[in-house]
């Protein structure tokens, strides 16, 4: 009898720890709220595809993932990383998980996979260093884009400017029809930096912009010095509240006619389609940001996979969910971003998406400072500091000489 | 503190110690003191350990699994309070002293002034003092959600009083005033010090104090003889560096006064009620009038609560964290505090080392206010 009570009980330990340990996939993101839909619609996919795999939803909340991050690093320092976790792609991830050998490397995913004719050649370097491919992403947003009203435009007697130069005429032109701030801008949390890096982009093409990130430019090289006088410049056209707009009443300045323009990502089209109720190209319109046509500097939102995590199958599943065409389809119309793919449905998304994603597959690609593209977390939490002292003391030598520090502390492009 | 002593005052046996009381005591306490002397105290010792390391410096190392952290000695304060790239931290710094002195002086003066009205028991003073005391049952994130409304440029305010939003920028001012070289600090401080330690030289001579007159004068004299030399000379930052407080601190100051004056006036109202009347009434028999009454015989008497409660507010507004957070955010540096900078270097730029050693600059800040209080506070206890 007691043998078989020993049995029993061993088996049935035995069943639970398998339950315990069954097939679950912990995924870690800061999408909630406006962009909850837009996961779970992801999700209720990879519930269909994998019915028998658990599936957690570890989301926490707070604005470009600022409480996520910092929760994520207390996970990973003390041993307990999720199976995946969302990272803005590129530097973001290598700079900060890659090379603390955190990450698995996925280029034979993208081989199996035949991902690396699917998504843009410019992109892979992007996510790419020391010869692996870190992250999937899965979607992607713009971040040098103007935005507008066409009416007020015609009102005011201004086009949308093309280059930097005309963009401070028609400042000055608006200003002496008494708009006080023809430019409008949020506050520094990071709507500041978001303007001083289309305005980087703008004053140094492409090229210098991406030697820049790779060491080859100097930030005091007078070339990026001018960088910081044209951003001066162009703070002078902006609306004195700034300090206390989100980048939402930012766009609202532009929508009642307060300003007559405003740089921001392209989810600023996501609020003024869905939450104001605007018509893309008539109610407002866009183009890039004055003197980066041409060049599509991107964000995207990733996932990798950690080292040591315990269902690697399962994992594995989630990111080649996260890759497919079906998954992207899924998610992007929702969350108001395009797909990183080239080859994803247009006829879903809205007219301003179907403009973005064209732009995608065929302009040259760069990647975002402020969102994580281009360099580590370091270098980006004290560039924060330097574009909010510059707007303090507009001391445009002094800017370049704590950016080139900054690099330097940062070990930024080795 | 003062019951702990006690019983070895009292007449019964020492051996006594040992009764199932006491040892029971022990046995409740033991995994408070335990629990405190790890994560507090230890914690502490690990992050002055840290702030004394390279952790972080090299973003590879940061979040490695095994990271290499090297002892770097003082390093990271060095770089703190003299580095190029610090003049983030060292603004931070100015803003916190400037604000904990309003903060103080307003909370203190609104308080007085508010328990001075009420203690002339005006109708439904009950009502009153719940007003006053409600914000204080607010945590600081609901206060500091409240007043960002409140003083935004087009609305709240603003708009109530139809004020012109461009000249009432409360929390958005991008002014300063009474900027200062930070390179000039050594210098003032030695100035102030000897002057406070002349004013020590005058009361030693006064009392016949001469050994101690001398050894002031002999200081003072010191410092003043290397604030006029080598003092000049002083050169902590690469490059001047003009300090200053910023105007957008005005909306912040207002939220925490609005928020902590009422505690304040409980204090003072307290205060006020323990002082007997036979006091009030003999002075006014020797001819004191209304002004003379709160001169000479009450604000000598509430001189204790004023040092609390400035106790209590000066660690409030040096540590400072939530407020600021919810009115303003993060990376505004018109409003920043060095604590949202350790958040700031420590979880988004993955400087743990130096977040530490911004961790201890604080600690030694609230120190320096507490300590002294508590010390006193020990002594006197220990006469009583």
């Amino acid at each position: 009898m007691k043998k078989k009570a020993v049995l029993v009980t061993a088996v049935l330990l035995g069943a639970t720890a398998a339950f315990a340990q069954g097939k679950r996939v912990e995924v870690f993101s800061w999408w909630s709220g406006d962009e909850g839909p837009a996961l779970a619609a992801l999700v209720k996919l990879y519930k269909q595809k994998y019915p028998s795999t658990e599936f957690v939803n570890a989301t926490v909340a707070g604005g470009a993932g600022t409480n996520a991050k910092a929760v994520l690093k207390t996970r990973m320092l003390g041993g307990d990383p999720p199976d995946s976790f969302q990272v803005h792609a590129g530097q973001e991830l290598i700079g900060t998980w890659v090379v603390a050998n955190r990450m698995e490397d996925l280029s034979s995913l993208y081989k199996s996979e035949g991902w690396l004719s699917k998504f843009p050649k410019d992109l892979i370097p992007l996510l790419s260093s020391k010869g692996g491919i870190w992250s999937v992403p899965v979607n992607v947003h713009r971040s040098n884009v103007m935005w507008y009203v066409p009416a007020n435009l015609k009102k005011w007697g201004v086009s949308a400017p093309k280059s930097i130069a005309e963009l401070l005429t028609a400042c000055n032109t608006l200003k002496a029809k008494g708009l006080a701030a023809p430019i409008s801008v949020g506050d520094a949390s990071f709507p500041q930096q978001h303007l001083w890096e289309s305005i980087a982009l703008g004053t140094l093409g492409r090229a210098g912009w991406a030697d820049l990130f790779s060491g080859k430019l100097k930030f005091t090289d007078p070339k990026a010095v001018a960088i910081w006088t044209n951003f001066g410049k162009v703070l002078d056209c902006t609306n004195k509240d700034a300090g206390s707009l989100t980048w939402q009443q930012a766009t609202d300045r532009v929508v009642k006619g307060q300003s007559a323009f405003n740089i921001m990502g392209d989810w600023a089209a996501g609020y003024m389609a869905t939450t104001l109720k605007l018509k893309p190209g008539t109610d407002f319109g866009w183009s890039a940001a004055p003197g980066t046509s041409g060049t599509f500097l991107f964000l995207a939102d990733s996932f990798g996979l950690p080292k040591g995590v315990k269902n690697k199958t399962e994992v594995t599943n989630w990111l080649k969910l996260l890759g497919s065409k079906e998954g992207q389809d899924a998610f992007n119309p929702l969350k108001g971003s395009i797909a990183a793919r080239t080859d994803s449905d247009l006829s879903k998304y809205n007219a301003y998406s179907q403009s973005a994603a064209r732009d995608w597959r065929r302009d040259a690609i760069a990647g975002s400072l402020v969102h994580g593209a281009v360099a580590n977390e370091t270098f980006m939490s004290g560039f924060n500091g330097i574009v909010a002292q510059f707007s303090q003391s507009r001391n445009a030598q002094a800017a370049a000489q704590a950016m080139q520090a900054l690099a330097t502390q940062a070990k930024l492009g080795q | 503190m003062a019951r702990a002593t006690l019983p070895r005052k009292s007449s019964t046996p020492r051996r006594r110690n040992f009764s199932a009381d006491r040892a029971w005591s022990l046995v409740v306490l033991a995994p408070s003191v335990v629990m405190l002397a790890i994560f507090v105290y230890g914690f502490i010792a690990r992050s002055g350990y840290l702030s004394l390391t390279d952790w972080g410096n090299d973003p590879v190392q940061a979040l490695s699994l095994n990271p290499v952290i090297k002892f770097t000695g003082f390093d990271n304060y060095a770089n703190l309070f003299t580095g190029f790239l610090e003049t983030r931290f060292r603004q931070d710094l100015v803003s916190t002293l400037f604000f904990t002195v309003f903060f103080i002086a307003a909370c203190l003066g609104l308080g007085l002034g508010l328990a001075m009205l009420l203690d002339r028991n005006p109708r439904g003073e009950g009502l009153w003092r719940t007003i006053f005391l409600f914000p204080m049952s607010l945590s600081f994130i609901v206060t500091g959600t409240i007043w960002r409304w409140m003083l935004q440029p087009s609305g709240g305010v603003n708009a109530l009083f139809g004020l012109d939003p461009n000249n009432n920028a409360w929390l958005t001012s991008s002014s300063t005033i009474w900027s200062f070289d930070f390179n000039k600090l050594p210098l003032a401080t030695a100035f102030v010090v000897g002057l406070v330690l002349l004013v020590v030289a005058w009361r030693a001579w006064t009392s016949g104090d001469r050994t101690r007159t001398w050894t002031a004068v002999i200081c003072a004299a010191l410092l003043f003889l290397w604030a006029l030399t080598f003092g000049n000379r002083v050169q902590i930052t690469p490059a001047p560096e003009p300090h200053g407080f910023n105007l957008a601190f005005i909306g912040i100051v207002v939220a925490a006064v609005w928020q902590m004056s009422g505690y304040t006036m409980a204090l003072y109202l307290a205060g006020l009620r323990g002082i007997p009347d036979e006091l009030r009434e003999a002075a006014r028999v020797d001819g004191a009038g209304e002004w003379g009454v709160y001169r000479h015989v009450i604000f000598p008497l509430l001189s204790p609560i004023t040092l609390s409660a400035m106790i209590i507010l000066g660690h409030i507004s040096l540590k400072i964290f939530d407020l600021v957070y919810a009115m303003t955010g993060l990376n505004n540096l018109y409003t920043e505090v060095p604590a949202l900078y350790l958040y700031i270097t420590a979880f988004q730029g993955n400087q743990f080392a130096k977040g530490a050693a911004i961790g201890m600059v604080l600690l030694v800040l609230v120190a320096a206010v507490i300590v002294p209080y508590l010390a006193s506070q020990f002594r006197r206890s220990d006469r009583a």
